[in-house]
This record gives C-alpha cells, sequence and structure tokens, in this order.
C-alpha cells in the first residue's frame, strides 16, 4: 500500500487559531455513522454550518481563499480526545496536506503521518510569527512547507524551521507503507513468539477469544 | 535492579527496534470495535494481507449499537463487522452474544485483557485496562491494520510519569470525582506522550472498577498509556475469568504478576500528588475535560486563568450558558446519562440505585442509565437495580457505548443540559448544541431526582 511521497506542500495557509479542537469539533460524530459519509463536508462541519445548513462565510475554510488550502495553521493541543483516524480522513478529503500547529494530540500525529498528511508542531515564538503571517496574507500569498529540507518559507523570504521524527519524515517523503518496514521484522516476531509459548504459554493463547 | 512497571512490562514485549527508530512491541491480545473496523477490514482486503492472530484478536459492537430496550439492534457498521469477521476468521462478539459490551468493559471482563500483558485496542479509551496492570495502547485504523497484520505495535517509547494519590475518600465520592480533580489540576495536554502510573493510598483503597475509571480518563488529560501496579485485589477479580490461565498456569501467572510493580528507586520523568481528602464532588463547568470545580465552588473568572485558558473559558461559559462566578448548585438539567467505559460497571450502578432507591426523576428530565456490558445488566437485573432505576422513572438499557459519543443515535437536542458519568464533554458531542456536565453516577444520580445540579450528600442527608 504505497502511498503518493509528501515532499513539499505549497499554498494558501488557513488560519483557525483555536487551542485544543477535539477530533468531535473535526468529525462529528454524525458523520462516522454512516460508512459513506462525505467526509470533505465533515470536516469542522458543525464550525462551518449552522444546525439548519447554512453556510457560515466568516468561517475560515468557508472563505473563498481557502477553499482549496493545501495548509491548515491550528493552535496547541489540535486533534486531542478520541484516536478516530476520521479526523485525518475528512482533513485529508478536503484537501490538506499539512497541519502546522503547536504540540499536536499523540494519535492525531501519528494518524496524520499513516494518511500523507504532514503534521508540524513549532515551537511558540515561530508559530505566532507564522500565524500572524497567515492572518495577513488571507490565503492571497502562498506559503511553501518544504519537508526535506525541514523549513516553511513565505515568498517574501520569511523562514521558520521546523523539526520531525526521522521516521515520520521517510515513511511521508518516501511514500512507504508503515507496515511493510515491520513486515521486515517477521523473524524476530516468531523468535519472540516462540519463546514466549515456552515460557509462558497463556500468553500466546486465549481462551475467551478461541471457543 | 530499578525498573517502572512499565519498564518491567514494555522491556518483556519489546520485539525489535526499526532501521528508522521505532520499537516493535508484541500485542497479546487484540480488540477491535466496529466503528473501525470496516474500514480496517476493507484495508487489509486491499492490501491483500491476512490477520496474522486470529486466536488473539476479537471484535466488539460498541459505539454504534442502538441500546433502547426493543429496538432491533443492528446498524452498517455492525453489519459490516460481522461480514468481516467471517470473511477473515475472527472471532466477533456480537450484539445478541450474551457477553457483549463495550470493549474496555468486557475485555477485562472475560479474562482478555489481564496483567502483564499487553493490548491494542483502536480507541483513545483503551488505558482503561491499566487498572488491572494490563498495558494498552490505543491507536488509528492504520496502526489498527497494522497489528492484524503483524501482532506488533511500532511506536516510539513514551516518557514516564507517576501520579501520587495521597489522602483518602470521603462518603459519595468517587474515582470520577479524583479523576476529574487530577485534570483540573494537570491540565488536557500534561500528560503526552507519556506513559502514566497511578499509585498512593487512595489507588490502593480503590476496587478495580474505580481503578479503571480512574485509568479510563488517562487520555483525557493527554496520557498515552497508564497502569496499575496489580495488587491481590487484582488478582481475586481476575481469577477463575475465562480468558485467564487455569492450574498451574495461574500459580505461574501470579508468581510473575506479585513482580510487576514499580522498584523503590526507579526514577520517573515526572511525579505529581494530589491529596484526595477533602475533595468534594467534581463536575466540568467547560466544554474540555480540566474545566472542572467543585460543587461547592464557583465557575472561575477568565480573568483569573492564563491567557490561552482565558480564551478557551470565556467560549466554553457562552457554549455552556453558564456565568463567571455562579455556583453549578441548582443550575436546571434536562438529561441524565449513567453510563459509558468510564462509569457503567456494577459497582457504579449499585451506587446510582441507592441515591435513586424511593425517589423519582424530577419533571422533564429524561434520565437513562446503560449499563457498561450485558454481563453487567444481568448482575444488576438480580440485585433488582434495574427495578430501583424504572420505579424512579430512569429508562434501563441495553448495553453499549450509547450517548458517551452519540454514535448510535442516542443524543440530546439543542440546547440541553446533560449530566453525564461519560468521559467526554466536547462541544457537540452528545448532540449539537447539547451542553455536557460529566459527573459521578451519584452526582448524576442525585441531579436526576432534584432536576437540577446538586451535591449529592446533601441530597442524601433527607431520607427518601
Amino acid at each position: 500500500m504505497k502511498r503518493e511521497p509528501l515532499i513539499e506542500v505549497h499554498g494558501a495557509a488557513a488560519p483557525l487559531l483555536r487551542d485544543d479542537v477535539d477530533t468531535d469539533q473535526i468529525i462529528p460524530s454524525a458523520y462516522l455513522k454512516d460508512m459513506n459519509a462525505d467526509m470533505a463536508q465533515g470536516l469542522l462541519a458543525y464550525m462551518r454550518r449552522t444546525p439548519d445548513g447554512q453556510v457560515n462565510h466568516d468561517f475560515v475554510l468557508e472563505r473563498p481563499a481557502f477553499k482549496a488550502t493545501p495548509i491548515l495553521i491550528v493552535g496547541s493541543n489540535f486533534g486531542c480526545g478520541s484516536s478516530r483516524e476520521h479526523a485525518v480522513w475528512a482533513i485529508k478529503a478536503f484537501g490538506i496536506r499539512c497541519v502546522i500547529g503547536v504540540a499536536m494530540a499523540d494519535f492525531f500525529r501519528e494518524n496524520c503521518v499513516n494518511n500523507g498528511v504532514l503534521p508540524i508542531s513549532l515551537e511558540l515564538p515561530a508559530w505566532s510569527e507564522l500565524s500572524q503571517w497567515a492572518v495577513a496574507a488571507e490565503g492571497q500569498q502562498a506559503l511553501h512547507v518544504d519537508l526535506a529540507r525541514g523549513v516553511i518559507k513565505t515568498d517574501a523570504g520569511q523562514q521558520w524551521p521546523f523539526e520531525i521524527a526521522s521516521h515520520a519524515r521517510t515513511l511521508l517523503m518516501e511514500g512507504l507503507d508503515d507496515i511493510g518496514l515491520s513486515l521486515k521484522h517477521m523473524s524476530a516476531i516468531e523468535a519472540w513468539e516462540a519463546r514466549t509459548a515456552r515460557q509462558r504459554p497463556f500468553m500466546q493463547s486465549c481462551a475467551a477469544i478461541s471457543t | 535492579m530499578t525498573h517502572t512497571l512499565f519498564d518491567k512490562i514494555w522491556a518483556l514485549h519489546h520485539v525489535d527496534t526499526r532501521a528508522d527508530g521505532k520499537h516493535l512491541l508484541y500485542m497479546d491480545r487484540h480488540a477491535v470495535h466496529e466503528l473501525h473496523a470496516p474500514h480496517a477490514f476493507g484495508l487489509l482486503d486491499e492490501s491483500e494481507r491476512r490477520v496474522r492472530r486470529t486466536d488473539l484478536t476479537m471484535v466488539v459492537q460498541d459505539h454504534t449499537v442502538p441500546t433502547r430496550p426493543g429496538v432491533i439492534r443492528i446498524s452498517p457498521h455492525i453489519q459490516a463487522t460481522l461480514q468481516a469477521g467471517l470473511r477473515h476468521g475472527v472471532k466477533v462478539l456480537d450484539v445478541n452474544d450474551p457477553e457483549h459490551g463495550i470493549v474496555h468493559v468486557v475485555t477485562p471482563e472475560l479474562g482478555i485483557s489481564l496483567p502483564g500483558l499487553t493490548l491494542a485496542c483502536p480507541d483513545s479509551h483503551a488505558s482503561t485496562v491499566g487498572a488491572i496492570g494490563c498495558l494498552a495502547f490505543g491507536c488509528g485504523t492504520t496502526e489498527l491494520v497494522h497489528v492484524l497484520s503483524t501482532q506488533v505495535m511500532a511506536m516510539e517509547k513514551p516518557r514516564q510519569m507517576r501520579i501520587w494519590l495521597d489522602g483518602s475518600m470521603s462518603d459519595w465520592l468517587n474515582a470520577k470525582d479524583v479523576a476529574l480533580a487530577l485534570i483540573r489540576r494537570m491540565g488536557v495536554s500534561a500528560a503526552r506522550g507519556t506513559a502514566v502510573e497511578y499509585c498512593g493510598p487512595v489507588v490502593e483503597a480503590m476496587d478495580i472498577e474505580s481503578r479503571m475509571t480512574l485509568c479510563n480518563m488517562t487520555i483525557e488529560w493527554g496520557g498515552r498509556t497508564c497502569l496499575i501496579a496489580p495488587d491481590e485485589k487484582t488478582i481475586a477479580w481476575c481469577k477463575g475469568r475465562r480468558g485467564a490461565p487455569q492450574g498451574q498456569a495461574w500459580d505461574e501467572a501470579l508468581a510473575w504478576w506479585r513482580t510487576l510493580h514499580t522498584d523503590a528507586k526507579a526514577v520517573f520523568d515526572e511525579e505529581h500528588h494530589l491529596d484526595c481528602t477533602d475533595l468534594s464532588p467534581q463536575l466540568t463547568w467547560g466544554t474540555d475535560p480540566a474545566q472542572v470545580i467543585g460543587i461547592n465552588e464557583a465557575v472561575p473568572q477568565p480573568m483569573a486563568l492564563g491567557a490561552s485558558a482565558q480564551e478557551r473559558a470565556t467560549r466554553a461559559l457562552a457554549y455552556m450558558a453558564v456565568k463567571a462566578g455562579q455556583s453549578l448548585d441548582g443550575l436546571a438539567i434536562d438529561r441524565v446519562f449513567i453510563g459509558s467505559c468510564s462509569n457503567a460497571r456494577l459497582p457504579d450502578l449499585r451506587t446510582a440505585a441507592r441515591v435513586v432507591q424511593g425517589r423519582q426523576v424530577a419533571a422533564g428530565v429524561q434520565a437513562l442509565v446503560v449499563p457498561g456490558s450485558s454481563t453487567i445488566k444481568r448482575q444488576a437485573e438480580a440485585e433488582g437495580l434495574d427495578q430501583i432505576f424504572l420505579q424512579a422513572g430512569f429508562e434501563w438499557h441495553e448495553a453499549g457505548c450509547s450517548m458517551c459519543a452519540g454514535a448510535n443515535g442516542d443524543i440530546g437536542s439543542p440546547g440541553q443540559r446533560c449530566v453525564a458519568t461519560s468521559n467526554r464533554n466536547f462541544e457537540n458531542r452528545q448532540g449539537r448544541d447539547v451542553r455536557t456536565h460529566l459527573a459521578s453516577p451519584a452526582m448524576a444520580a442525585a441531579a436526576a431526582i432534584a432536576g437540577h445540579l446538586t451535591d449529592v450528600r446533601r441530597l442524601m442527608e433527607t431520607p427518601a
């Protein structure tokens, strides 16, 4: 299951500068109930639309400049709450390939990498500068995220370096299949199982499952 | 030797380290639920991979199960999960199984989760079973496919934090009150990337079900996983469960489990203490689980909080329609939900029934009890708890996640105020514009009777 590699992301950067946006906000449970729900519509659905379905044109993702934004700038602890991967599916379905925030929630960050979405956590000073730039740019200027060099740039020459775990960088840049990487260790897994089955057989079998 | 409890279980399950630095940790058991199963098995089919260890994998139906009595319990997810289970030869604990229930409730009940074992479960509340010393990791769908294909999880080693719960808990206080007080103190992201160990006299005094409530809430302050060292209570609780070892294997397991504790000189990245002695019943006033006060306190002034918390608090006050400085005591409510993997086990239902017995749900309040599993439901019925709830005007439901996440359609209407024993008070979680106050089962039951938020201790001073 090789994915399209993600090396650079260029384009508008939508500022959603709130902290602690949880997964129930990113993808409301109404969109989990339906197995074939339109995930792009589900993304931040209740911020984008009123209960009677009216579009909230003031909301950042509903403004014309950000309708096809590939970059989303968020506050701290984005994606907290549930481990639902649907949150990242919704982001990706909308067309976003890079989320930049301050210290993202663990599950969300991992789910991003597994879906070819680049999660970037910046230190607060850099994040503040970048978010101020994004608010001022209003989607009229492009942001350039260069994963290979680990830097975010504007056309005017502003730069913010970022760090990302090396395994995440490799997975994203090569579009690698994480499972494939682990399957290379099958002999170690089998050896572990054989050893454990000898030492503590009950760990390798479960009467409550097999019967 | 100076190892933490976490180190000991981690080391035993460490299979290998990948070239990219990720550790491969063996997952002794794998429990999946139907919100993820159809997607995960679909991805497995696409990649033409198989479930490596069907004998260690089980699928549970919980999130989308209609729990209202008399309603046919089926959903597209449930159906697709059954088909996927058949196709891949994986056991599905279906809605009509007598042991069906919420995944975090049934895996320890069936002895699938056990001390010293690892468990993978595609759900953020996986760490509930840390209460019996089972090291559990939540994950998303892709990682779930990874575990199905390999039986290992690829991860970074978490930091470690120890939480000491000191003092003692007074009457009518629940592990939920302790968890909420702790999250209030620590903030919603304090345990990000961290494995937490809970210990101290309050933890030792708790029954296993209370420890599950405490561990269940770990993700609500960002924790990757958590553990409580197994003790004699844990061993007694696990004994005789279907998945537990028997005979000589049980004796050998015991000898091992008794070594599963943090050594005296082991070092944590962080340690914190919380004295529980003078805690009053806690409840959330806002829209994150750190926005908590005691029932005898006033809703904080946003000005008194830090800059970032201030903005959040202001938004939360507006959403919740409460004012800074006001008391929550007396605030009228519309709904009460006693259920979820956080607080729907037998002792929770017994406590709520003690509050409810001989009293009536206030006019205009819709109150429901949703047991965590069918086993708990049967046990509660054998004790007559269902009759206590029904006579008081509660609905008595079939087991499932129900109104916790609302993925089965059990949601409130816009503007309704709900007291819930579940774990998340996020905006719109229990229905669009529904205002959720998290509380213990006793506090939720008391609110149902009073028709407003109230101190259960005061309610119980007056005879029914």
